[in-house]
């Protein structure tokens, strides 16, 4: 179990980005699991009303068994993280009622894991959707891995968010991206490969709010670093250098 | 002491929830004369503190309020994002890794050590959740008491002059901002992990069922 190499897991991000479709998804989660070398992945997003949407790579049996006994009631994993919106491993949970421990045996059973990582996902309209990844290890080794690929978990989480509210027509996605005046400017002097300092000097703004334009630019683009937003920006012709 | 509660489980804490939206009202409407609501309790709440927020409180020995802030992912509704793009030339701030820091607000006798144990609360939630900026709304009077805790915002756009000045600003927080703010609160990180420990772990959840 490990963190993929940055190259492989923008190529896949790539993928995630291109996805026009469910399989795509799915598709692209497995890679996910496979890079991280981990049990599971998977995103599942619940609507206020209890609908359920989503991909990953839990077996179809558990996916059926969680539908037909109507797990989101149960599930402390749900219960924990609804309406909230800070990452949270699943030790953190409370599962020590009678019907958690009971979900948790079976669970177990049917090859979740015994150990998990979920990012809440708080997106426009009070959209709610949840991002998971599972594994069977020691504690210890657990928490090595989330504690080193936590930051690329949660960008991830909110690439799958992204796309899946792209491909759900009812589900209102946001109007299509595009950078903002001052993104295109910043974007533009370090596709010319000046450095941050170079960048903030020639724009007479501070190194400080250089990052807000770069961080925002690369959310924008589902970029996971500034050398892959720049050359997003340039292949979908945002900036000309 | 320092707690971390969502607006959902502020039931769980009466008194603390009710200190915290009284000093609000003294501190917003009646001390800056912000035109905020403040409901027939005397607490002032907007529409952002139905989003489930997730407070900053330190907790005096009385279990009353010291002090607040209140915090939002900026890819859900935000403050700055629906009412103050002009003041960022239109700018939308959208990111994971940023999250909206509102309402910071001191109790009436509050100290300077409130203050800076409220910024290391902020810096251990950054620090925890990989969160890189925070991102708020503030006013000139504001600039005061931020710069009095050794944490003045870089500001990102501002509109009005002199006491009426309204800007937006972005916070980060580096391991040496942490160490100084930390020793001038007499708190050590340990004991801020701790904090963050028993508030996103088990105890609330335990507390609720109880």
């Amino acid at each position: 179990m490990q963190g993929p190499s940055k190259a492989k897991l923008e190529k896949i991000l790539g993928e995630l980005e291109r996805a026009s479709e469910f399989d795509g998804l799915q598709g692209v989660s497995e890679k996910l699991r496979d890079h991280f070398q981990i049990d599971h992945l998977v995103y599942h997003w619940v609507s206020s009303s209890g609908e359920q949407y989503g991909f990953g790579t839990y077996s179809v049996d558990w996916q059926q068994r969680y539908i037909e006994k109507d797990y989101l009631r149960v599930d402390p994993v749900i219960q924990g993280c609804f309406q909230r919106f800070n990452p949270v491993d699943w030790k953190r949970l409370d599962w020590t009622g009678k019907a958690a421990r009971s979900f948790q045996a079976e669970a177990l059973e049917y090859g979740v894991g015994n150990q998990g990582y979920s990012v809440p996902i708080r997106g426009p309209n009070g959209q709610f959707a949840l991002f998971t990844v599972s594994h069977h290890c020691d504690d210890e080794t657990w928490a090595a891995f989330t504690e080193k690929n936590r930051r690329d978990l949660i960008l991830i989480a909110h690439f799958f968010n992204h796309a899946a509210l792209q491909l759900e027509p009812g589900r209102a996605p946001e109007p299509a991206q595009t950078l903002s005046p001052r993104e295109v400017d910043a974007m533009t002097f370090l596709a010319k490969g000046y450095s941050r300092a170079q960048v903030a000097d020639t724009l007479s703004i501070s190194e400080h709010t250089l990052r807000v334009y770069i961080e925002s630019a690369r959310f924008k683009l589902g970029a996971v670093n500034t050398t892959q937003t720049v050359a997003r920006a340039l292949s979908r012709g945002l900036i000309v250098v | 002491m320092l707690r971390f509660i969502y607006a959902n489980d502020l039931g769980v804490f009466p008194k603390l929830a009710d200190t915290m939206f009284r000093d609000r009202a003294a501190q917003f409407r009646e001390r800056l004369g912000w035109d905020v609501t403040v409901d027939t309790q005397g607490h002032e709440r907007d529409e952002y503190d139905n989003e489930n927020p997730l407070y900053v409180i330190w907790q005096n020995a009385d279990g009353g309020h010291g002090g607040s802030f209140r915090l939002l992912p900026t890819t859900g509704p935000t403050m700055v994002n629906d009412h103050f793009t002009h003041l960022m030339n239109g700018r939308r701030v959208e990111s994971p890794l940023i999250w909206e820091c509102t309402r910071f607000c001191l109790e009436k006798g509050s100290g300077p050590r409130v203050a800076a144990a409220l910024m290391l609360g902020g810096g251990g939630i950054m620090e925890r959740f990989e969160i890189e900026h925070f991102i708020g709304v503030f006013d000139a009077p504001m600039t005061r008491i931020y710069s009095r805790i050794g944490s003045a915002p870089t500001v990102l756009g501002a509109v009005g002059q002199g006491r009426a000045k309204t800007s937006v600003g972005l916070w980060s927080f580096s391991n040496d901002a942490r160490a100084r703010v930390a020793r001038s609160a007499g708190l050590s990180p340990a004991l801020i992990r701790l904090w963050l420990d028993r508030c996103f772990g088990r105890e609330i959840q335990a507390r609720k069922s109880a």
